[in-house]
C-alpha cells in the first residue's frame, strides 16, 4: 500500500533538503519529495513536529547468528534495528561458524530476506575462521552478497596478511574494517588502563593498543590503496591519524559508537559487565576528542558495535564476563542527546552520521530519499521523552548500561522497503 | 554461622577468620573451591546463591577476580565480608597493620610508611593506602617500573612513587615488604634474576630508616626474595604481631557485621 508522510521536517543530506514536506513512497520505492503532494489512496502518517529522514544505516552489529541463537537471532536483532530507527545493518562474521565462505553469507542473506523486517547487509571475514592467518574466500563472499571484510573482534595481527588483505580488497573494491587493538598490548585486559582500572585491581586496555594498530595499518593502506575503516574509534590519537590520512587524500574512514561518545572510564559503575566492551570505555579526555571528531568531521559514520551477550555469561566475575553491550535501541536516543542537544553538531550532521555517513564507506544504494530510491525512512523526534526499558527490548540479550535512561528524543517509526517495520506505540 | 569460602589457596586468613568466629562463639565452616561444586562448574552465582539459602550470618569470601565480593554484594541478601580479592583490596589486612602499628605508635598521622614491592598486583598495597591515608600518614610506594604505574599517587592523597628503595626507606617509620606474586604475574614484567638485588630488604637499608622503624609483611615471606633471612628475624620486625593481630581485628569485624 503507498504511504505519505506529511508534514514533517524533511532532512536528506544526499539532496541538500531541510525542509517540511510530504514524503510519498509507492511500489518500494520513493515517489516524490515536496509540499502537499498528491497520494490519492495513499495511507496517510502525519509527521507534524517529527523529522523525516533517510533510513538509518548501522554499519557494524552483532546478529549472533548462525551459531549464538540464546544471544541474538538475525530476526530478533533487526527487530531492535527496527526499534532503533535502523533500516539497514551490517553484520559482523563473528558467527558460529564465522563467516568466512559463500555459504555462511548466502545463509545470512537468505534468512534475513525470510525474517528480518529491516535490510541486513553480511560483512565476510578476511581470514580464514578470523584467525588471522589465511585469507578468506573474499570474492566468492562477495559474489553471495558481502559488502565488505572484518575480522572484528579480533584484529588481523600479522601485517603481512593485512597487507595482502588490503590488496584483495582493493582488486574486489570492498572497505576493509579493522578492530583496531594490538593483542600484545592489550593481552588479559579488561578495561581501559587508567586511574580507575588500577583502584579497582583490574589489568588494564591501553590506548597505545588501539592506537598502534591504527597506525600501522595506516601504513598498509597507503602502501595498498585500500579503501581502510577503522571500526569503533575510541582514543584521541586514533581520531587523529585518521582524519591526518584522510586529509592527506587516502580512502580511510571511521566509525564512532554511542557509548564511546557519550561514556567514560569514570561514569563505569564498579565491576558491571553492562560496562565492559572493547575497545573500552576511555577517558574523559579521549571522549572530549571523539566528540570533536564527529563535529568536524574526522568520524564518517556512529555505528552501535551492538553486542548481544545472554544474562548467564554477563553474570560472572568481571574479569571472566565477554565483551560487549547491545546499542541498537539507544544510539539515536544517545546521539541527540550527547551531540545535538549539547550543542556539538546540527540536526543535518546527525542524519548523515546516520545515512550518508556509513553509505560512503559501504555503498549499499541507501541512504537518501531521492525519487526511485528504496523507500526506507527513519522518524524521529528530537523531543519525545522517553525511558528506555531492556527487558522490553526486542534483542534476546539485555546488557545495556543505559537500562531505565530517560531519553529526550529517539525513533517513532521505522519505513524498509515502503512498508512499517516499526512504529512506536 | 559464617562461611568462609575460600576461592585460591590461604592458610593464615583463612584460620584467623575461622579461629575469630570460633571466638566469639560462633559456627565457622570452611570450603576451599578443590573439592567442592566449583571444580564441578559451577557459576559464582549458582554457588553463593545456594550458600545464602542455608541462612549463614555472613561469608566471608577469598576470591581471584577482583571485584568478586563486590558483583555478588549486588545481588546477595547475605553480608559478604571480603577476604581479598584479586589485585583490589584486602581490608581486614589493612587493619590488622594499622592496629599492629598503633600497638607501637600513638597515632598514625604524619607516619612515613613505604610499602614495597609488586604494587600493581598487590591488593595489601591498596587496601592499606586507602586507610593509612584517611589518617593522614604519608606513603610512599615503590617497586620495580612495570609494576609500579603512575596512576597509583591518584589513589589517596599523600602518596607518592620511587623505583629506588633507599629513597623510600629513607626516615620510614614503616617499612611494609610486599611478597612477590608470581600467580599474578601474566608476564615477564621485570627480571626475577635481579629482583632481590634492587628491590629486596636487608639489613643495611634499615640504617637509612628511622631508628625505631619498624618491619612489616603480610605473608607468606619469602626469605631471599623480598627480604633477607636477617630482616625477617630482626627484632623490630612485627611480622608475627601482625598475624596475632588478625585475629583480633577480624573479632571485631565479624561482631560488627553479624552482632
Amino acid at each position: 500500500m503507498p504511504i505519505v508522510i506529511r508534514n514533517g521536517r524533511v532532512i536528506d543530506p544526499a539532496s541538500a533538503t531541510d525542509c517540511i514536506a510530504d514524503v510519498s513512497i509507492a511500489d518500494g520505492r520513493i515517489v516524490e519529495v515536496g509540499p502537499e503532494v498528491a497520494a490519492p489512496g495513499a495511507e496517510v502518517f502525519d509527521a507534524t513536529g517529527l523529522v523525516v529522514a533517510p533510513g538509518f544505516i548501522d554499519m557494524h552489529v552483532h546478529l549472533r547468528e548462525p551459531g549464538f541463537e540464546h544471544a541474538e537471532t538475525i530476526e530478533s536483532g533487526a527487530r531492535a534495528a527496527a526499534a532503533g530507527g535502523f533500516t539497514s545493518v551490517c553484520a559482523m562474521p563473528n558467527t558460529k561458524p564465522v563467516n568466512d565462505s559463500a555459504t555462511v553469507t548466502s545463509y545470512i542473506v537468505e534468512r534475513a530476506r525470510r525474517l528480518a523486517p529491516v535490510n541486513v547487509f553480511p560483512i565476510g571475514a578476511i581470514t580464514k575462521g578470523s584467525a588471522g592467518e589465511e585469507l578468506a574466500a573474499i570474492g566468492a563472499m562477495k559474489a553471495a552478497g558481502a559488502v565488505a571484510i572484518s575480522d572484528d573482534g579480533l584484529p588481523v595481527m600479522n601485517a603481512r596478511v593485512m597487507r595482502r588483505a588490503m590488496e584483495f580488497a582493493r582488486s574486489y573494491d570492498l572497505p576493509i574494517i579493522q578492530h583496531c587493538e594490538d593483542l600484545n598490548l592489550s593481552a588479559g585486559g579488561d578495561m581501559h588502563e587508567g586511574a580507575r582500572s588500577v583502584r579497582w585491581g583490574l589489568r588494564g586496555i591501553p590506548a597505545a593498543s588501539e592506537d598502534a594498530m591504527v597506525a600501522r595499518d595506516l601504513v598498509l593502506a597507503e602502501l595498498t590503496g585500500a579503501r581502510y575503516h577503522v571500526a569503533h574509534v575510541s582514543t584521541r590519537n586514533a581520531v587523529a591519524m585518521v582524519d591526518y590520512a584522510r586529509r592527506h587524500g587516502l580512502p580511510v574512514t571511521c566509525e564512532a559508537a554511542p557509548h564511546h561518545f557519550s561514556l567514560t572510564d569514570e561514569d563505569m559503575v564498579a565491576y558491571d559487565s553492562d560496562y565492559k566492551m572493547k575497545p573500552p570505555l576511555r577517558s574523559v579526555r579521549d571522549r572530549t576528542a571523539l566528540v570533536e571528531g564527529i563535529a568536524a568531521g574526522a568520524v564518517t559514520a556512529i555505528a552501535t558495535d551492538h553486542a548481544p551477550h545472554p544474562g548467564s555469561e554477563k553474570m560472572q566475575e568481571f574479569e571472566r564476563c565477554p565483551f560487549g553491550i547491545i546499542g541498537l535501541e539507544t544510539a539515536l536516543g544517545l546521539a541527540l542527546d550527547r551531540l545535538v542537544h549539547s550543542g556539538k553538531i546540527t540536526l543535518t550532521r546527525l542524519v548523515e552520521l546516520f545515512t550518508t555517513g556509513p553509505e560512503s564507506i559501504m555503498r549499499l544504494g541507501r541512504g537518501t530519499l531521492a525519487p526511485d530510491a528504496p523507500a526506507d525512512i527513519t522518524i524521529f523526534s528530537t523531543e519525545l521523552s522517553w525511558t528506555y526499558d531492556v527487558n522490553q527490548s526486542f534483542s534476546r540479550s539485555r546488557n545495556s548500561p543505559f537500562h531505565a535512561r530517560t531519553f529526550r528524543g529517539g525513533p517513532v517509526a521505522t519505513i524498509v522497503n515502503g512498508e512499517f517495520a516499526w512504529r512506536r506505540e | 554461622m559464617i562461611v568462609n569460602l575460600f576461592y585460591e589457596a590461604s592458610t593464615r586468613t583463612r584460620t584467623s577468620f575461622e579461629i575469630a568466629a570460633k571466638r566469639l562463639g560462633a559456627d565457622a565452616v570452611s570450603i576451599t573451591a578443590a573439592g567442592s561444586s566449583v571444580s564441578k562448574g559451577e557459576s559464582l552465582v549458582d554457588t553463593l546463591n545456594t550458600l545464602a539459602a542455608m541462612r549463614p550470618d555472613a561469608i566471608v569470601m577469598r576470591h581471584a577476580a577482583s571485584g568478586a565480593p563486590h558483583f555478588l554484594a549486588r545481588h546477595l541478601p547475605t553480608p559478604i565480608i571480603n577476604a581479598g580479592d584479586g589485585a583490589h583490596e584486602h581490608p581486614t589486612q589493612a587493619l590488622l597493620d594499622a592496629r599492629t602499628i598503633l600497638d607501637r605508635r600513638p597515632s598514625l598521622e604524619g607516619l612515613r610508611v613505604a610499602i614495597i614491592g609488586d604494587i600493581a598486583h598487590s591488593r595489601v598495597a591498596r587496601s592499606n593506602v586507602h586507610l593509612l591515608a584517611k589518617f593522614g600518614a604519608a606513603i610512599v610506594l615503590c617497586g620495580p617500573a612495570s609494576l609500579l604505574p603512575a596512576e597509583l599517587a591518584q589513589l589517596a592523597p599523600g602518596v607518592s612513587l620511587t623505583t629506588d628503595i633507599r629513597e623510600a626507606i629513607r626516615d620510614a617509620d614503616v617499612i611494609m615488604m610486599l611478597r612477590v606474586q608470581l600467580e599474578r604475574q601474566h608476564e615477564a614484567s621485570f627480571p626475577a634474576s635481579e629482583y632481590f638485588r634492587f628491590y629486596g630488604l636487608q639489613l643495611e637499608h634499615l640504617d637509612l630508616a628511622r631508628p625505631d622503624a619498624i618491619v612489616m609483611h603480610p605473608g607468606p615471606i619469602n626469605r631471599g626474595r623480598e627480604l633477607s633471612s636477617e630482616v625477617a628475624d630482626f627484632q623490630r620486625s612485627v611480622i608475627l604481631n601482625q598475624v596475632e593481630n588478625g585475629i583480633a581485628v577480624r573479632m571485631a569485624v565479624l561482631e560488627r557485621v553479624i552482632g
